[in-house]
Order: structure tokens, then sequence, then C-alpha cells
């Protein structure tokens, strides 16, 4: 077992990375969404909110290479803003809710017993609070603070996080390197860190994948209640759910967007799968 | 081997799975849409938009309310099927006393609840009395105000009788109306929802004289007088009314009956509309316009509809304290453009507050596009206050795409030509709501449906202190020449003041009219006996479906 | 084991009690109330209102009669819906949100498992990475999209399936399938994270080494650990399922929970509210505990332990 060589983990699995196809492509095709969101907004021609009601709903052309949507807006300047902050927020809060949950999930599952359970309750509680009352009431305490979003997202998000976590720490706690670990007199934070961490890595990566496109679904949502971002800038999810609904009669305006948040999707997706394998302790043994 | 038992078995599951999927095909297919079966039916398939939230007519608020009370009851008086005019109803003809301010209203003797009791003046006086009753704190009691001494016993100041209220029922036949001055519009009045009767003995079963929220109103428990009657409610599902045999006029009604859904997302509605699902539609996405206008040209109708798109200022904080200020951003909007390119749904631009034509009123156009004028009048507030520009205009509205649309248009207009940073706030509608009625706001979005024909719907919410203003603005000329045009018997010496009113909005600006909305329906070739009503008010008993005839 | 049933029952009880209480006072205290609406209600109106809900008192005693009420089991009538119980709404709403529910996990399992068991067996080779693409499908293509899409195919073109209501079986095949895809996608990289774990565990290895053959691997061995986080990630995913979807609902115009869930906190439709968040905490807390059984059947160590 190589639980121990972690001096050298880093760049062993940096190595493993590198030797995955599969991982590599995503790893440059997310480098390459990033980088399109950065600069797109400063290249195009057009400010994201500069409007053309004389050229409204015109598809992808010369001019307007992505189309324009209903007040005539450069839909690429505004796929490209809106990739800045869909990423910006999907990566950030699914960072929070990752550590959030992670260290819960561990905690709980590993301490076991009534701390475990009454832990695991106070989840069950957050689940069942209501959602919107509990946004509207954050707006009306903090006011209209982008902070917030993270705040809200973060407070939805790590809880399934958390019960993954959890499952898989019982799961390992009575394996025999962990056993091992414990009869040698390793500290709690040793066995958790060095020990059971390394080995929950895979599930942990994969729902992160999973909740980036969640998350940045979830900032549409909030702004249905007027938190995050206002019109008339632009997100991916509120694209999309506008370009949903004009689907058969301008259909540019869901496949851009759409496509940019398909894309960064399977690129995390298929980066996270690599990153698992790369970071899992035991494949140097295949 | 296992492996071998378990993939033996599962030949047979995978035929029954294809048999059932093979069935549920079928099933599909064979289906009839409901717009075919309604022609042997005589079945009204109606896109209702939204759950009413009531279905007491004393209780009720909502358009969702009105299209299916109008069904299941009716006033004192109908309406014209395309004018909207006073017709008969269960009054076979009235007598205007003493120029308006006395009406004797002759019930007919046949007309009769859906159980057969018969209608008797009576029921009406229990029922204006229920719902002028203080204690069931009806939203609407206020449209019974013209009625003498009504507000009196609303207010819980006198009782019924120490109030005297002006109605009363002479004999079983006969009711008496006195108001307290003459109003040109009270028959028109008496089809709003809050004029209709209930049948005594049933509120009296369900004790429901000052309650709300009992369950007279569930189907089994209705008892109504109008052309049909409600026989199914499930929330969210349908809401269904089969004809009524005992309405007095049933031998006129044409339909069998009328099954109301309450398909809330227009997209979802327009879907159901093309699968023939529904007759007609509640609305139709504003998005979908150019589209549905290529694809469906026979049944896509755009219908006048009572009803001003209008933002408010606030006068209480700067900048819009400042009449320059409110007067630059009215001429920096180009109304035409705004209708022609983004709305386009064939609204019309609103340069005054009425809507043109309500109840025969035209009003001289005022609020006009001037982006020059419009600068210099800021730039004189810059000046005079010496600023280099305008601190951010923060703009409210409450959450809908068609109002973000809007906003981010009249955003582009402003920037444009007065260089004015706006910052949009969406809000839940909830809170928008209290954040409008607490004034903390600058500008905000808003818009008003008349309750009847007539300017006086739309002029009276800017009268000082009324609960609607929420601008703070308050004029005494204007609470003058609106008192006066809403009771003065000439036409002429209304329209008179009305326009005084309307001039005195565009002098002062605080409120800027938008555009005029329209009626946007798809409705099906087959439905005959309808017509656009600036109230959206279509009698169904006039209604009935006739087969396209083969061009 | 029966013991650890009856503590789980007994915590269920201060749990509940602290959702209520929470939920009690967050929704009083967010701005607007049931009566707020475009035509500001007269004063002295809105008093009568709120008296005759009760809403006069004191916050604190209107919190001690919803809690007696609620040990009776009375949820109160709704705001929204006068005339109604929430008890009653919620009746007839959570049938029709069963069956969605139980469908479209039915589909995500279906086609969820066996896809991540596939990539899990044929790692990093296109038997993985197809599966896998066709499950992120269902994400990258959220309901809005795709329940409108699959109408566009199935029922505007094809004719197939009804474009909306919930009057019978044919009804149910699409809203089953929007809502299935999406919890599909999930099941599918939780399985393959899964089963990727336990094929690598001591005691799987073990089995392969003494020469079972891979599908035996799968079934007896492996299958049972790796469906751990997939089986954790289920718990409150059928909650959620069974309560409803209101994008699904408002697309396909079906009268379940969903929306009751939604509109009820818009139209601050206080007793509402309460009625839906107490009926899915129960139904979180309910299956979380089935959950934690199933994790301690399917953990093959725990067992052992046992």
């Amino acid at each position: 077992m190589s639980v121990e060589k972690s001096s050298s983990l880093g760049k062993d699995a940096w190595l493993r990375l590198r030797a995955n196809r599969m991982a590599m492509i995503s790893l440059f095709i997310l480098m390459g969404i990033i980088l399109v969101s950065l600069i797109g907004p400063a290249i195009s021609p057009y400010a994201y909110d500069q409007q053309n009601l004389d050229r409204v709903f015109e598809g992808p052309g010369k001019d307007h290479i992505f189309g324009t949507d209903n007040l005539g807006r450069d839909l690429f300047a505004r796929t490209t803003y809106g990739g800045r902050i869909s990423l910006a927020v999907g990566l950030l809060a699914t960072l929070v809710s990752l550590v959030i949950g992670v260290s819960y999930g561990m905690f709980s599952g590993y301490t076991g017993g009534r701390v475990d359970a009454w832990m695991m309750r106070a989840v069950d509680v957050l689940y069942a609070l209501p959602f919107t009352i509990f946004v509207i009431l954050l707006m009306v305490i903090f006011g209209r603070n982008f902070l917030l979003l993270f705040l809200a997202i973060g407070a939805v998000e790590w809880l399934t996080m958390a019960r993954i976590t959890r499952a898989q720490t019982m799961n390992l706690k009575r394996s025999e390197f962990i056993e091992a670990a414990r009869a040698l007199g390793y500290s709690h934070g040793r066995i958790l860190f060095r020990h059971l961490l390394p080995n929950l890595i895979g599930p942990i990566i994969v729902y992160a994948t999973l909740t980036v496109p969640a998350v940045m679904l979830l900032e549409a949502v909030l702004s249905f209640l007027g938190l995050g971002v206002q019109a008339p800038m632009s997100s991916w999810g509120s694209l999309i759910k506008e370009g949903a609904e004009k689907m058969d009669a301008a259909p540019w305006l869901l496949f851009f967007p759409g496509m940019f948040f398909c894309l960064s999707l399977f690129a995390l997706n298929f980066l996270g799968d690599g990153l698992r394998d790369a970071l899992d302790p035991k494949s140097s043994k295949d | 081997m296992r492996t071998e038992l378990t993939s033996h078995k599962f030949h047979p599951l995978i035929a029954w799975v294809g048999c059932l999927c093979v069935a549920w095909f079928l099933q599909g297919c064979s289906r009839p849409s409901n717009v075919e079966t309604a022609l042997d039916e005589n079945i009204l398939h109606f896109g209702l938009g939204a759950e009413p939230q009531h279905l007491d007519p004393h209780l009720a608020t909502s358009v969702a309310a009105h299209n299916i009370l109008s069904a299941l009851l009716e006033g004192l008086v109908s309406e014209h099927p395309e004018t909207l005019k006073p017709v008969p109803g269960v009054a076979h003809r009235w007598e205007k006393l003493e120029e308006g301010k006395t009406y004797l209203f002759y019930l007919r003797d046949n007309a009769l609840w859906s159980n057969g009791d018969p209608v008797t003046a009576h029921d009406f006086v229990y029922s204006f009395r229920r719902i002028l009753n203080p204690n069931l704190g009806a939203q609407y009691a206020s449209m019974l105000h013209p009625l003498k001494n009504a507000k009196l016993y609303h207010e819980g100041k006198k009782t019924w009788e120490e109030a005297k209220v002006g109605a009363e029922a002479i004999d079983n036949y006969t009711l008496k109306i006195t108001l307290e001055h003459p109003i040109p519009y009270f028959l028109e009045l008496l089809n709003h929802y809050s004029w209709f009767p209930v049948h005594r003995p049933t509120l009296e079963k369900f004790d429901a004289f000052e309650k709300m929220g009992t369950p007279w109103t569930k189907p089994g428990n209705f008892v109504g007088n109008g052309p049909f009657q409600l026989v199914e409610h499930q929330i969210n599902s349908v809401i269904a009314a089969g004809k009524n045999k005992h309405y007095w006029d049933a031998s006129s009604v044409r339909l069998e009956g009328i099954r109301f859904y309450p398909i809330e997302s227009v997209d979802t509605e327009e879907r159901a509309y093309r699968a023939g699902f529904l007759h007609l539609t509640q609305s139709v996405s504003a998005d979908r316009i150019d589209y549905l206008k290529e694809k469906y040209p026979e049944e896509l109708y755009f219908e006048p509809y009572l009803g001003t798109y209008f933002y408010r200022f606030n006068l209480k904080s700067p900048p819009f304290d400042d009449l320059r200020v409110r007067q630059a951003f009215s001429l920096a909007i180009d109304r035409q453009r705004l209708v022609e390119k983004v709305l386009k749904g064939g609204q019309t631009p609103a340069n005054t507050f009425t809507p043109p034509g309500t109840g025969g009123f035209y009003p001289q156009p005022q609020f006009l596009y001037d982006p020059k004028k419009a600068r210099r009048l800021l730039d004189s507030y810059l000046s005079e206050k010496g600023l280099e520009r305008l601190p951010p205009i923060e703009l409210t509205y409450n959450t809908s795409e068609g109002h973000k649309k809007v906003a981010e248009a009249l955003h582009g207009m402003w920037n444009e030509a007065l260089g004015v940073e706006i910052r949009l706030f969406n809000m839940e509608w909830k809170v928008f709501l209290s954040t409008i009625s607490k004034g903390e706001f600058s500008l905000a979005r808003a818009g008003w449906i008349g309750d009847y024909v007539d300017p006086h719907t739309f002029l009276h919410m800017w009268r000082s202190g009324e609960g609607l203003n929420m601008t703070g603005w308050a004029n005494a000329s204007y609470d003058q020449a609106l008192k006066l045009g809403e009771t003065s018997n000439s036409e002429q010496e209304r329209w008179k003041n009305f326009q005084i009113c309307e001039d005195l909005l565009a002098k002062d600006f605080p409120v800027l009219p938008l555009y005029f909305y329209v009626h946007l329906t798809l409705r099906h070739p087959t439905v005959r006996g309808w017509y656009p009503t600036l109230l959206d008010h279509h009698p169904y008993k006039y209604v009935y479906l006739q087969k396209e005839e083969a061009p | 084991m029966k013991k650890f049933v009856l503590s789980r029952v007994l915590q269920a009880i201060p749990t509940l009690w602290v959702i209520a209480t929470l939920t009690f006072f967050m929704t009083r205290f967010a701005p607007g109330g049931p009566f707020d609406a475009e035509k500001a209600i007269p004063q002295e109106i809105k008093v009568k209102l709120e008296s005759h809900f009760g809403l006069d008192r004191p916050l604190f005693d209107q919190y001690l009669l919803y809690l007696k009420n609620l040990l009776r089991g009375d949820l109160g009538p709704s705001f929204k819906y006068p005339g109604w119980e929430v008890s009653e709404l919620i009746a007839t709403a959570f049938p029709v949100s069963l069956t969605l529910g139980v469908l479209s996990l039915g589909i995500a399992l279906l086609i969820g498992i066996p896809a991540g068991i596939i990539a899990a067996l044929r790692k990093n080779t296109w038997l993985d990475y197809l599966p896998m693409s066709l499950s992120m499908a269902g994400i990258c293509l959220p309901t809005f999209v795709l329940g409108p899409l699959l109408i566009y195919i199935f029922s505007t073109q094809l004719g197939l399936f009804p474009p909306l209501g919930w009057y019978g079986p044919a009804d149910w095949v699409l809203p089953s399938f929007t809502l299935g895809l999406f919890y599909a996608a999930y099941v599918a990289r939780l399985t393959r994270a899964g089963m990727l774990e336990t094929l690598q565990q001591d005691y799987v290895r073990t089995a392969r080494a003494k020469g079972a053959s891979p599908w035996q691997v799968v079934t007896k061995h492996a299958l049972r650990g790796g469906l751990l986080p997939v089986v954790t990630y289920l718990g409150p995913a059928f909650a959620g399922l069974i309560s409803g979807s209101f994008i699904i609902e408002s697309i396909f115009f079906i009268p379940g929970l969903g929306k009751f869930f939604v509109t009820a906190a818009f139209n601050r439709d206080y007793t509402m509210v309460l009625g839906t968040v107490l009926f899915y905490a129960a139904l979180i807390i309910l299956l979380n505990l089935l959950v934690d059984l199933l994790q301690a059947w399917l953990d093959p160590k725990a067992r052992q332990a046992q």
C-alpha cells in the first residue's frame, strides 16, 4: 500500500494524469473554454448588453457569429460573458460544498455513534427547510450581496456530498489498512486525511463534477428570486433557460450557450475520472 | 448455471414489456383529441391560465375566477356578446328613476337556481348584505360602495338595518336600488362578479355568510343560477361546468359543458392548443408571436384589452422628486419602437394613461418622444445640482420574462438618450409588492387592467392618498376633476373632467405610461359566437361549436 | 437491528419539531403576507382576514396552536385555496407524484446501473466513454430543455405520446423519461465510481484470484459495495422525486405535489408551506433510514461484523 508516499503523490498523480488521453483532451477543452470566456467579451465588437432593435433574432452570420437575441444583442458576447459568471459560480460554489460536505461527512462517519446520528439529523433538517423562503430571508437580512449566492448554493449542495462521504467513510473505517493505522497509534487527523480521504476520492470527485452543472442551473433559479445575476448580465443558466423557450423559432439561442455548457460538463467529468485514477492510492498496483 | 436461467427468463419479460409498449403506443395514437370529440359532445375546452383562488363570487379576485363565475352565476343584467352592453339577465327589465339615482329591477319569475329554487329579489339583497358584511372581509366589497349607505355598513359604523343600505326587495320579483349619486356606468358595474347573487340556503347550510373558505363552493355543494353548473373541480387539473337545465334561457345555451384547464405555463398552453387539447388559450408568449403568425395565421388573435402597462416614479426620493428628471425619463422613451420592435404583439404605445376609447373617452395624447428635450431637461437638472451625471437608478420589477424584456429595452433607451446608468432589480412577487407599498423604490413596473369600461377605473388610482397611488403624488385639482368626472350626468362634462385629470398626469409625471395591453390568444376555428371585447368577457350562452366548412 | 430502527424513529420526533419550528418562523419573517395583492387591501379588511386565519394573535401563540393541531394530525386549511385542507391537497396530489417518481426512478436505475457497471468493467475503453457520454446527456439537457425536446420528437413529430396531461399510462411515458434520464446520469456515474472502488478492494481481488468469472465477481462480490454511493445518493433523491417536480409538472401539466411546494412559498401560504415541508421532511427521514439499513446490508464488512 502506497499511502505513505505522499511526498511524491502529487508528482505521480500528474504523471498518471498526463498518460490519460481522455483526461488531457478534457483539460485542454476546459482551458479553452475558460480562455474564451475570459477574452471573448473583450475581443467581441459588441458589448454584452449592447442592443440593436433593428437586428433582433438574427441567426448566426458574418456580423454576429452566434446570432442575436430578442433585443438584438450579440450572443457571442453574451455567451462568453455568461461563461465567466457560470464558471466562477459553478467551480467556486462546488469547491465550497466540497470542503464543507467532505469534512462534515468524514467527521460524522468516522466518529460514529450518537454524534454521527445527530449530525445526520441536522442534515435532514437542512434538506427539508423551504429553500425559497430561506433565500428570501437571506436577502432581507444581508441585501443583494453576490457572496450570498455562494452561501445559498453552498447551503443546499453540501448535504448529499456529506451523506455520500459519510457512507464511504463508514464503509472503509473497518478496513484492514485503517485498523492497521490505528494500531500504529496514528492521530485521528492523520488517519482521516492521509489514509481515509485518498480512498474516498472516487465518488467524491464524481459527485463534485455532477454538482457543477447543478450549481450553474441553480444560479438561474436564484436569479428568479432576484439573487445573483441581474439582467442585462448573462449566465449560461439564464441563457439556456431563455433559449429553451424559443427553441423552435430561434434554435441558436439554445444551441450556443448549451454547447458551451455541455462541453464544459463533459470535459469536467472526464477530467474528474482521470483525476480519480491519478489520485487513487491503489492504482499503482494495477 | 444461474446466468443462463436468468437469461431464459428474460425473454418473456421482454415480450411482455413489448406488448405493454405497443398498447401504450396504440392508446396514445388512437385517443382522439379534445377538439375532435368536442364537436359531438359540445364541450368547450378552455385554457384558464391559472387556478382561481376562490369560486365564491364575493371573495374572488382574479380573471380566472371571472371566467368560471360568469358561467356559473348570472347578475341582474347580462352582457351583450359583442358590445358588453347590458342586456336582460335575471331582471327582464328595469327602470331608471331620479336621473339615475334609483333603479327598479323587475326580476323574471322563471329564473331558477340550479337546484330548482326560484331566484328572488331577496336573494340579491342577501348577497349584497353578505359581500358588504365587514366580518366577511371581501376584497371587492368596495365595488358596492355606490349603493346608498353601503359604506357605513361596510365600515362597521352601522348595522344593515340602521344604515338603510340602498337595496330593498319590494316583493319577490322587484328590487329597488338607491345609489349615493348617479353613476353613468352603473349597469355595466353589475356584471362584475361582486354583484352576483348567491344561494341563501346553501350558504346557510355551510355557515358561509360571514366566513370564507367553507366548502360551499365545491362541486356537489355549489348552487348557482348561471347557464352552467359546477360538476367537477380538481385543483391544478380541471374545473368542469355542465349545462344547468334549470337556467331560464337553457334552450338557447348551445354548449353542453365547459372544461377549464389551469395551465400556467404559456409554452405548455401553446402545446396543448396545438395538440388539440384546448379550443382557446388564455395567452400567448410574446416571443412566439412571429412564429405563430406564420404557422397559425387564422387562429392567432390580437384583441384589444383594457389595460395599461406603466412605471411608477417615487416622488419622495431624488432624483425623481424633480419634475425635470421624470419628464426627461418619459421623453427619452420611443414607445412606438418599444411596441414594434420589442413587444411585437400588436400593443399600442401609451401616450395617455387611460386607453383611448374607454367607454367612449378619447384623451389627447401627451406622453411623447423627444430625446433632445429630454437631454436638455436632464442637463438643466444636473447643472443646478452640480452633478456630473445621475447616480445609478434602480428599476424594480417582479420576475417575469416579459417585464425583464421591457426593462432591458428601456435600460438601453435611457442609456442612449440620457447616458444614465440603470440597474435592474427583479424580485419575487410578494417581496415586490411589499417593497413597492413601503415606497422603497425609485422606479417600479406596474400594470392595470380595467374592472369596468369607464375611464374612472384607470384614473381613480392617482387620487391623493389612494392605496394604489404609491408614488407620493397628490394633487387637489386632480381629485376634484376626478370627482366631477365620476358623478356628472353629462358625458361631455365627464370627458372634460377626465381630460383635466389626464392633463395633470402629463404635467406632473408621477407615472410613466408605456403601452396598452393586447389580449393575445389562439382560438380554434370551430369556436363560434365568440367576439373580441374590451374586458375579455365572453358570455358563454352565445358560444357554440361548429365544424369548419370545407374550403 | 430493531433497536436501531426504534432509536431512529425516536430521533425523528425532535428532528421534525426542529424543522416545523424553523419553517414556522422563517415563513413568518419573510417579507409579504398571504393577502398582499396588487390591489392593496384596505386595512380593515386585512385585519378581518388575519383574524379569520388566526394571524392576529401573538406569533408565539400561533406557533403553539400550530404545534397542538399538528399533534392531532391537523395541518390546517390552505390560505391560497380556501375551503381546502392542506392534508386534503397533499393527499390528492401525492399519488400522482408517487407514480411519476417511481417510474422515473425505475428508468434511472434501469439505464444508470447497467451503464455504470459496464463502464467500470471496461474502464477507459469506448465501452466506458460511450455509456458515460450518453448518460451525461441527461445532465447537459436540463429538464426544461429535454421535456419540450421529447415532446417535439415523440408527440409533435411522431404522434406516439400525448404532449401533456395525466389521464392514462400513455401520459406517463414522456414525463417519466424526462425526469428519469436526468437521474440516470447521476446513477450511472456514481455506480461507475463505486464499482471502481470496490473492484480494487482486497476481497474482490481475492475472489477474482480464486477464479470467479467476471460476472460472478460483479454480482456476488463487487456490486453490493459498488452500489453504496448510488444508494446514499438515492435516499434524498427519491424523496425529491416522489414529492414532485415543479418544472416537469408545469411542462406536462401534471397535477402533482411539486407545484404546491413552489407556489406555497411564493404565495406565503403559511400552512401549505409547513404542510409540504413536514411531509417532505418525513419522507427524507424515512428514506434516509431505509438507506442506512440498506447500506448496512450492502456493506460486506458491516454484515460480517454483525
